[in-house]
């Protein structure tokens, strides 16, 4: 073994080699620390991570001896060994010599297994630290000593704290290269004070350090006798934990399974948030509310007399109660609350913008379900702190947006319980994960609206009608013929006595729409109001005829799923962009064309064509009168 | 004994307690979304820890999935023996892949070197996916294997094709994985991913997991070839005029047997294995011959669709 790894005070080299049972028995007792390394480029982070791994011995010969060969070809430290290239990862970053993404490595001491997110410090990359960082119970943050606290620094703290991390360790680093001085270490303390008091950061503990050398790493540096704290491993060693906080808290476990091996068993399968649980406790199932007790606590090793937050179990009850995945069981006298409108902090991680108004898929605890977003009431520049108006947010931005889901969930505030208050968007059509959020409490007025039950429903209006109420919406390129081809359909159902009503873009947008124009949040808007319209329209019995562009496929399916089952028909007017472009009933292509027209669908805003439209017509080949025709007699069908 | 009845000196849960936590939940979060999952089980002792931790998820039930072994004809025979062993044991269908190509051909890592891995594991494992239709498959790489794969999310995207792009990963918060997938992708899911190589070896210790006999160490007829202890497992194994030399040996890791290098040991007990594995100065990868190219090779190998 190599000479620096023989100086590691935790490698119990020897108790392995004399009594491997007794070191089996005392590493089964180990507890576990996540941690996030943050800092900038040249921090020395990796070079950290590297001499945690080296010291801990996580590092085999085969591998030192491919680590002096690249330290030579393409490492930074001359012929000495250059730690960071242990940890940079993905061949293109190595050359590149940056890390782009968040990479997870091992190492362990007497006391605990480590598990340390390595994510990068470049800006563009909030996304991946906010990613480290969620799992994280502690964080360490490196700084320069040369360069103090950067605007890098702030952010990283920022973010940290953001993510509800309690345990801040500032590690400066590189005090070899300012002589180990004592005030210079001091002065970046005060100044990292300020600003940590500044973002509502309430404690930290700095240490002074060398990850090249060595300092105050695992043992006391002799370099720095002035520093009196421990070093930064037994700080990692002695650390308090999330989970064993977590099971202080009141009971609570999300529903991700319900085990039914046959008839005689149904279990509730989960791992346990946060709190206790035994046999004989009363339970609470949200949002039903219904209450039960726990009969038993199932487990392949046998049935448990108790469980702690952290653990995977399968809890049955001594009710049968309704109790499905999604549903959270709390602890019967002290329930979270259950609503359907928040306000959050979202860090947005998508390539494509927030769209207020826009449906999103949201995914708290273990249930999944749509939820739209405000306007952000405010951006967070995360270098100044300053709160900036903003219509949207782009990739890595922060605001606080207020978030209506389509049902009540059951949640905690964030920082209270992430388990139950951190969720994730996901994108409805590309699937990406696009924003990570905090929520910070429930809008009172979401448990102040309630549904007026109306005496006289939608069945009642639409029989008196003698017909089905529909939506039937058109949707294709400017140019395709949509409003053309639904005039004469609305002509002829209104010949057949149905009763119908046209909306198009021109009694929509000099009226209920003329504040929006042609940006893709507007356009999301147009779309939903026009929605919300029609749907009130098929309440009254209506067959409800939309004439829109509407280019987005998450919008239509918003409208779509606004409707009852079969109640809504999507009409695709199929015209190839040169045939629309080629007639320009109206001139508005050349118009585009011509950049007197900003973002004109098919030109330099995008149309995404239906995948499954109940109809599409074709006005190449079809004339309107035809595609008409055809319409009518899929609908009277 | 097990696990769970281990009490910690902290009230709070000791690290393997947490991993198996961790391992069941994301188990359990793939069933709540999959249509057609499957459990990728090589055999080795990563497999016998994620089967293990299966039977545990969802206990009463038996694991509502099948195991997949893609197999190459090349296994040591002790191999074949506990695949039929475990998969009874835990009450599940074992579906057995072997490339039809390759099969064929007669492929084998006498006569075709890379090739053998190219086609009966690498295009092997893409078939049976495709020929099973299976959308999510369990598999037991871990982080701390192989630099490149301490990126990998839990939770990996495929493309239709069966390809990995390493810049376009999705983040994974919190324990909320976003299991949702396009046409034509499939999700490869990794439960072990913050498991490290001693991790395993507690655990089986702790939980009592049967894993092959391969890995502990008994005297069995070997040859030397390029500095690799290779053991002749049957007799397809050609001898350029070698006597096979009984030697005391022992397997880290387990793959097709004549690719496979052993180690000279005397640990025969599941202490003396980690106590060995602790004390020694090679890193677990190096007894396969896939691995020694250049350093990015198992990236590129995943990229291209090997596991």
């Amino acid at each position: 073994m190599c000479a620096a790894a023989k100086d590691a005070v935790y490698v119990t080299e020897d108790l392995i080699a004399s009594d491997i049972d007794a070191y089996l028995e005392k590493h089964q007792h180990k507890t576990m620390l996540r941690f996030i390394t943050c800092g900038s480029v040249d921090d020395g982070k990796s070079t950290l991570i590297g001499r945690l791994l080296y010291d801990s011995k996580m590092i085999f010969e085969d591998q030192l001896a491919s680590l002096e060969n690249d330290s030579k070809t393409s490492g930074t430290q001359g012929q000495n060994i250059d730690f960071a290239l242990l940890v940079d990862g993905l061949a293109a970053e190595r050359e590149q010599g940056i890390t782009i993404d968040v990479a997870y490595r091992f190492f362990s001491t007497d006391k605990r297994k480590f598990i340390v997110a390595d994510t990068p410090g470049h800006e563009q990359y909030t996304r991946n630290m906010v990613t480290g960082a969620s799992t994280a119970d502690l964080a360490v943050i490196l700084i320069d000593a040369r360069q103090g606290v950067l605007t890098q620094t702030r952010r990283h703290s920022y973010l940290v704290n953001l993510l509800g991390i309690k345990n801040v360790v500032l590690a400066v680093n590189k005090m070899d290269l300012v002589e180990y001085s004592q005030e210079r270490f001091y002065e970046i303390v005060k100044e990292y004070s300020h600003f940590a008091e500044q973002i509502g950061m309430t404690s930290f503990l700095p240490i002074p350090i060398s990850g090249l050398a060595g300092d105050n790493i695992v043992t006391q540096s002799e370099n720095m006798p002035w520093y009196q704290g421990p070093p930064l491993l037994s700080h990692l060693e002695d650390a308090p934990l999330n989970v064993a906080q977590m099971q202080d808290a009141p009971f609570r476990m999300a529903v991700q399974w319900v085990n039914r091996p046959n008839l005689d068993f149904r279990g509730f399968s989960g791992q346990i948030g946060s709190g206790s649980i035994k046999p004989g406790d009363g339970i609470r199932v949200l949002p039903s509310g219904k209450t039960s007790r726990v009969k038993s606590i199932v487990t392949y090793d046998g049935e448990l007399d108790s469980a702690v937050a952290g653990q995977s179990v399968t809890l049955t009850f001594t009710d049968e109660i309704d109790c499905s995945r999604g549903d959270v069981i709390v602890q019967a006298d002290a329930p979270c609350e259950v609503a359907d409108q928040f306000e959050a902090t979202l860090v947005w991680m998508g390539e494509a913008e927030m769209l207020p108004g826009r449906p999103y898929l949201l995914k708290i605890g273990t249930q999944t379900m749509t939820a739209t977003v405000t306007e952000p009431k405010y951006e967070v520049n995360v270098n100044t702190l300053e709160h900036l108006a903003s219509s949207t947010l782009s990739l890595n931005a922060i605001g606080v947006v207020n978030i209506s889901t389509d049902r009540a969930i059951p949640f905690e505030a964030y920082d209270k319980n992430p388990d139950l208050g951190g969720f994730i968007l996901i994108d409805r059509i590309s699937n990406a994960t696009v924003a990570a959020g905090m929520v910070h409490f429930a809008l009172r007025r979401s448990q102040n609206i309630h549904w007026q039950a109306l005496d006289v429903d939608r069945e009642a209006h639409a029989s008196a009608k003698n017909q089905t109420a529909k939506v039937v919406w058109f949707t294709g390129l400017s140019g395709s013929g949509k409003s053309t081809i639904a005039n004469i359909v609305e002509k002829k159902l209104h010949a057949m006595g149905k009763h119908t009503f046209l909306l198009d873009g021109d009694n929509v947008r000099h009226g209920l729409n003329r504040d929006l124009g042609f940006t893709d949040a507007d356009r999301v808007e147009n779309i939903r109001r026009v929605g919300e319209v029609a749907r009130l329209m098929t309440d009254a019995g209506l067959i409800v005829l939309t004439a829109f562009i509407s280019p987005f496929q998450s919008e239509r399916r918003m409208v779509r799923d606004m409707m009852e089952d079969g109640e809504f028909i999507e009409v695709f007017v199929d015209t190839p962009l040169e045939v629309a472009e080629a007639r320009d009933v109206k001139g508005l292509y050349k118009k585009a064309r011509a950049g007197d027209l900003k973002n004109f669908t098919g030109i330099d805003s995008p149309y995404e064509p239906p995948e499954a439209a109940e109809l599409i017509v074709n006005t190449v080949d079809l004339t309107a009168e035809e595609a008409a025709e055809r319409i009518v007699e899929a609908l009277t069908r | 004994m097990t696990v769970q009845e281990t009490t910690a000196p902290e009230k709070t849960l000791t690290h393997l307690q947490r991993l198996e936590a961790e391992s069941i939940h994301i188990m359990r979060e793939v069933m709540a979304n999959a249509e057609n999952p499957v459990m990728l089980y090589s055999v080795g002792k990563d497999s016998a820890c994620m089967l293990h931790l299966a039977k545990k998820a969802f206990y009463p039930s038996p694991p509502p999935f099948p195991l997949l072994h893609v197999d190459t004809t090349w296994k040591f025979r002790d191999m074949y023996a506990l695949r039929e062993r475990a998969a009874a044991d835990a009450g599940m269908q074992l579906l057995v892949y072997k490339n039809p190509e390759a099969v064929e051909k007669g492929i084998n890592p006498f006569d075709h070197g890379g090739l053998h891995t190219d086609m009966w594991k690498t295009d092997g494992l893409k078939q049976a996916l495709t020929h099973y239709d299976f959308d999510v498959a369990f598999g037991g790489a871990r982080r701390d294997e192989e630099k490149s794969r301490a990126k990998e999310r839990v939770f990996s995207f495929r493309s239709a094709n069966h390809r990995w792009d390493p810049k376009n990963q999705r983040p994974e918060l919190w324990k909320l994985y976003n299991t949702r997938k396009s046409k034509g992708e499939s999700i490869r899911v990794f439960p072990l991913s913050n498991w490290t190589e001693l991790d395993i070896w507690q655990y089986i210790h702790l939980e009592g997991i049967e894993i092959v006999p391969l890995y502990y160490s008994a005297p069995r007829p070997t040859v030397v070839r390029d500095g690799m202890i290779l053991m002749v497992d049957d007799d397809r194994f050609p001898l350029n005029g070698e006597e096979p030399v009984e030697r005391s040996i022992r397997f880290r890791t387990l793959g097709c047997y004549p690719l496979t290098g052993a180690v000279e040991s005397t640990a025969t007990t599941l202490p003396e294995i980690i106590q060995e594995m602790l004390l020694t100065t090679t890193s677990e990868r190096q007894g396969r011959a896939i691995d020694h190219d250049q350093a990015a090779s198992m990236e590129k190998k995943k990229q291209e669709g090997y596991f």
